[in-house]
Order: structure tokens, then C-alpha cells, then sequence
């Protein structure tokens, strides 16, 4: 195949980004006239292969080589370097998720060809231009590989899952050659510091914290409001590193992906790790002092102002409209 | 133990960014620049890991034009041993391949044993440098370190994995650790520290040492990004804004 999509194995499920990447190489290989392939490693590999079935590719790679049971950085890099090297794809694409960050640079550097990550768009012409953003996106830029293959990554949200067309692949499975003395590194169990007792994902409002708040004491403004208007909290990295509030309310790369029917930005600036995580909101309502936080860009009403003065004021009149 | 750490001079978050006459890249002369955000939590990392053992010796290494002596001197007054400056002419290298390999080219010969990066830069944010670089280098990897542990001859690692999931790996030395921010509270440079900075030595390699000829990547033109959401702003009064607001939560989105 032309176009090979790395599946990734999300604790026995498919990642929700991988559905986009699919989606993404898809919408690539009908305008560059090219054919689309899958790969599904370890011991979930039957499993994502199966969740694929019914996706519009040539075929569905499999690879069940013990080593990569479970995902560790050498096994994995060598793997798809193996496959790349059998295969001979053009492009191979994944989503942007923390582990192809851990491992593709790694086939990049044993391959000797480029990655270009975390792309929001392709446009087409002689050869694909992919679309970055820069500076904590305040900035895009046009990249172009140098190579006649490349690894690139969508951001989450690129492509929609919804536009994937159905098909029927061919599923074959194949082998990689690896060596134990291959993989170096011991990989413990994977452990939640903190359940979350709260659904973030499943919340149709949510009142959402960042830095703009400045201090601690600050906090009880976010949750009078989302108290009145009936909304979950969820706060920026920041704020969360400053232990001001619990890492389970966390949104953005490192924490939950939302889509409420409103999100409420209180003094978040908008940095791109933030914004990942929440971009899909039906609505965003977004408040901050800067009139160039990136949020705004994003916002559907953006708020130019103290949140400090305007929330608690705003709280009270919700208030009194319902009383 | 040889710690290297892998620092990059970056726009500062408040800068402005005009563009370049021919739109690809920034006009570096109007530009504040400081040292990348999570690059300064490797450093601090660095710092400590030294600390815990009692033994070694750190070094920054940044790759760019003059100014970046700026951040090396400040890792130096941090307490890093000793600097190495990969030295740049003109506008910068974007190519996250074609710089890995000038930082291998370089340090090669240095035989460390941990090299530490932030995860990624703040300005093209391609987060590889350090995972390429310890490829070539035949280290092992780790990436979004959120704690570590030093042993004599590995490093634990607790990595962030995504929605509130981490994990422990244990890394055979020499290894290559990408730090996440917030890892740890980084220091200040002391007074005497920002003195003493200024007798330790910073090695100079010229570009022609270091720069491979070839390019997997570029960059071609930056541009602001355009959106095509209509946003209403709203400003003034608080008042004005909070009966806007009222209105908009009740008729528009019919929240209350």
C-alpha cells in the first residue's frame, strides 16, 4: 500500500485518534490517487483489526511478535522500521497522541526519513504540503518532506472519525524479525495517580480554569458560577501543577478530551496542549484580560475583561434570574 | 555520571512574532527571546540528578546564533559545568533530523550517560530532538518524564501517558529523557553563581563542524493563522458585559 496507518492500542481499545488518522489517510489517498493500509500490533492486534473491518482500506496488517505484546518504545520502533522496509509506503500516519511522540522520532532516525508532526491540514499539489502550528499556535507554518517517504501525525481533531469510509479490507498477517536483546528497557504497569470520580466527557457544561484565576483563593469564583449554571469544573495544566485543583479535571494533551455543549474558559490563555483537548465544545465562552490570547481565536464569544471582577458579578445575576 | 542537557533559546511567551519580509520566519531582531519552558525543567532535573549522586558533571549544549551564549550563561549560573555552543548562522535550522544530527555529530565523543531535553520547543514544537538524538547515539529513550531515579547504571522513569495515566520504565544508561514541565520548581541562578558562570568555559563549534549537508524537512513559510469562526467580542463595563452574557447563556445557547 501507499499510505499506512499505525494503529495504536489504547488499554485493548482502538485510540479514538487512530479512527482520525484513518480518516485523514483516506481523504489523502483519494486525492493523491493513492491506496490505504492499516498496521495493528500486539496482543489487542486481532482486536483493532476487527474495529477496522469495515473501513475503506486495501488491507489490514497484523503483527503478534511477543516482544510487542505491549507497547515499549525499542520493540516498536523496530517493528514499524521492519514493516516500512517490507512494505515500502509513501506516507505513514498516525495520531499525535504521547505515544507516537515516545517512539517515532526513534523510526525516523533508524530509517533516515522525516517526521512531520502534529499537522492540522494538507494541501495538495505536486507534492503534499503539510500545515503546523508555531508558536503555541500563534503562528502556522507550510512544511514540505525532503524524502520520498514520510511520517506525519495528525492533531487530534484533524480529521473527524465521522468521515471515514466504509470498506472492507483484506486482513493478512506478517512477521518481524526481533531480537529479546532488542528491547532494553522494563516497562511497569500503567497506574492512575487519582481516579476521577467526575465524567468530564460526558458533561454538557463546563466551567474550566486557567492561570487568569491567580491564586488559589480565586478558585471559588469557578465553582459559584458552575454551581448556577449547572456545570462540571475543569481547569489548564497550570493550574493543576500549581495544585490548586486535582489532575482528574485536567483538559488538554496530557489530561481528558471534551466536547460539552458549552465550555467556559476562565483566564485560559490558550496554549495549544490546552486547546487539543477542547476544541470540539458545541460552544465556547472564553474570558481573559489579553485581547490576543490564542483562545480567543478559538472562542465563539470572547470576553475581554478581569475575570475576577466579571464571574463573580455574572454569578450573582444568573442567580437572581432564577430566584 | 555526564549529563548533557539540551537547551533551546525560544521567543518568550509575551513577544511579539512579526514575520520576516518573505514570510518564512520570524524577525529575530524584535524578538525577546528565553530559555524553552520545559528545557528549563530538564535542566533543573540535571541539576539535581548531580546533587542526589554527588558526582558528575553537567553541561548545556544549545545550538543557534550568538545570542543563544544567553541561555548557556544562565544554565551555567544555575550550576552547569560547562557549556557547548553549536553555533548557527543566519536563521535557524527547523529540520528536526538535520539538527539530531549536528547534537550527535557533536557529542559523540563525549561518551555521556544521560541526556536530558525538554519535551519540546516553544516555538516550532516538533518534540524530537532528544528521542532522535539518543537513537543515533545507540541510548535508549524515554520520553515525558514527570519524575526520575537515578541508579548507577539506569534511570527510572515515570512517564505521562495521556488522560491521567503514568507509567514506571526502567532505562539501561546511556539514556536519552525528555522532561515534561512541572517536573520539579527550578531554581534561580545565585549571585555567585551568575560570577562564577562567567569563568566557565563555553565550547564553540563553528556550523561547517557540525551541520550535515543534506535536508529530510523544511520549513517554507510562516503566516498567520486564519479562522474562520465567527467570534462576538465582547468588552466594556463589567456590567455590560454580564447582561450581554445573561442574554447570551439564556436566548443563545439556552443554558439557563
Amino acid at each position: 500500500m501507499d499510505i499506512l496507518v499505525v494503529l495504536e492500542d489504547n488499554r485493548g481499545v482502538l485510540h479514538r485518534m487512530s479512527r482520525e488518522a484513518i480518516a485523514g489517510a483516506q481523504k489523502l489517498a483519494s486525492n493523491m490517487n493513492l491506496s490505504v493500509g492499516a498496521l495493528a500490533i500486539g496482543e489487542n492486534a486481532d482486536t483493532l483489526a476487527n474495529e477496522v473491518a469495515n473501513t475503506n482500506m486495501q488491507e489490514v496488517l497484523v503483527v503478534k511478535n511477543e516482544l510487542v505484546a505491549s507497547y515499549n518504545a525499542d520493540g516498536y520502533a523496530e517493528t514499524i522500521n521492519q514493516v516500512i522496509e517490507q512494505e515500502s509506503p509513501k506516507i505513514i500516519t498516525v495520531g499525535h497522541t504521547y505515544q507516537t511522540r515516545d517512539y517515532f522520532p526513534r523510526v525516523s532516525a533508524k530509517l533516515d526519513i522525516p517526521f512531520i508532526p502534529d499537522i492540522i491540514g494538507v494541501r495538495l499539489g505536486d507534492d503534499p504540503v503539510f500545515n503546523k502550528q508555531v508558536f503555541n499556535a500563534k503562528l502556522a507554518a507550510d512544511l514540505t518532506a525532503e524524502a520520498d517517504q514520510v511520517l506525519i501525525s495528525f492533531q487530534s481533531a484533524a480529521y473527524s472519525e465521522d468521515e471515514i469510509e466504509s470498506g472492507k479490507p483484506l486482513i493478512r498477517e506478517i512477521s518481524v524479525n526481533l531480537d529479546p536483546s532488542l528491547i532494553r528497557s522494563e516497562s511497569e504497569k500503567p497506574f492512575q495517580e487519582e481516579a476521577g470520580e467526575i465524567d468530564l466527557e460526558s458533561a454538557e457544561v463546563i466551567v474550566s480554569v486557567g492561570r487568569g484565576i491567580e491564586k488559589e483563593e480565586n478558585i471559588p469564583i469557578a465553582f459559584d458560577l458552575a454551581k448556577v449554571i449547572g456545570g462540571e469544573i475543569a481547569s489548564s495544566r497550570p493550574v493543576v501543577d500549581s495544585g490548586w485543583l486535582p489532575l482528574f479535571r485536567q483538559i488538554g494533551s496530557s489530561g481528558q478530551n471534551v466536547s460539552p455543549k458549552l465550555y467556559f474558559a476562565l483566564g485560559i490563555s490558550g496554549a495549544i496542549q490546552h486547546v487539543v483537548g477542547m476544541k470540539g465544545s458545541k460552544n465556547i465562552i472564553a474570558v481573559n484580560k489579553d485581547s490576543d490570547a490564542p483562545i480567543f481565536e478559538i472562542a465563539d464569544y470572547a470576553v475581554v475583561g478581569d475575570l475576577l471582577e466579571i464571574i463573580p458579578k455574572l454569578t450573582d445575576a444568573l442567580q437572581a434570574e432564577k430566584d | 555520571m555526564k549529563i548533557a542537557v539540551l537547551i533551546k533559546q525560544v521567543p518568550g511567551s509575551d513577544s511579539a512574532l512579526p514575520l520576516t519580509g518573505d514570510g518564512t520566519w520570524i524577525d529575530d531582531s524584535l524578538i525577546t527571546f528565553v530559555m524553552n519552558e520545559s528545557d528549563n525543567y530538564a535542566l533543573e532535573e540535571a541539576l539535581r540528578i548531580r546533587e542526589k549522586i554527588n558526582d558528575g558533571e553537567v553541561v548545556v549544549v544549545s545550538m543557534g546564533p550568538d545570542r543563544v551564549q544567553r541561555v548557556i550563561r544562565e544554565g551555567l549560573a544555575k550550576g552547569a559545568d560547562r557549556g557547548i555552543h553549536l553555533e548557527e548562522d543566519g536563521q535557524i535550522e527547523t529540520d528536526p533530523l538535520c539538527i539530531a544530527k549536528s547534537f550527535t555529530s557533536v557529542l559523540e565523543d563525549e561518551n555521556f550517560d544521560l541526556v536530558l531535553t525538554g519535551l519540546q520547543s516553544d516555538d516550532t514544537g516538533m518534540g524530537q530532538t532528544g528521542i532522535l538524538l539518543g537513537e543515533l547515539l545507540g541510548m535508549s529513550t524515554a520520553t515525558l518524564g514527570i519524575e526520575t531515579d537515578i541508579q548507577s547504571d539506569t534511570i527510572r522513569v515515570k512517564r505521562e501517558l495521556e488522560s491521567g495515566w503514568f507509567q514506571w520504565i526502567k532505562l539501561p544508561l546511556p539514556a536519552s529523557v525528555s522532561i515534561q514541565s512541572g517536573i520539579n520548581q527550578p531554581r534561580y541562578p545565585s549571585l555567585k553563581g551568575i560570577m562564577g558562570a562567567k569563568k566557565k568555559e563555553i565550547k564553540i563549534v563553528a556550523q561547517s563542524e557540525h551541520r550535515p549537508d543534506t535536508k529530510w524537512q523544511s520549513l517554507n513559510r510562516l503566516f498567520i493563522p486564519q479562522t474562520n469562526k465567527q467570534t462576538e467580542t465582547l468588552n466594556g463595563d463589567a456590567d455590560t458585559i454580564v447582561n450581554r452574557l445573561v442574554e447570551i447563556l439564556r436566548s443563545d445557547l439556552r443554558i439557563i
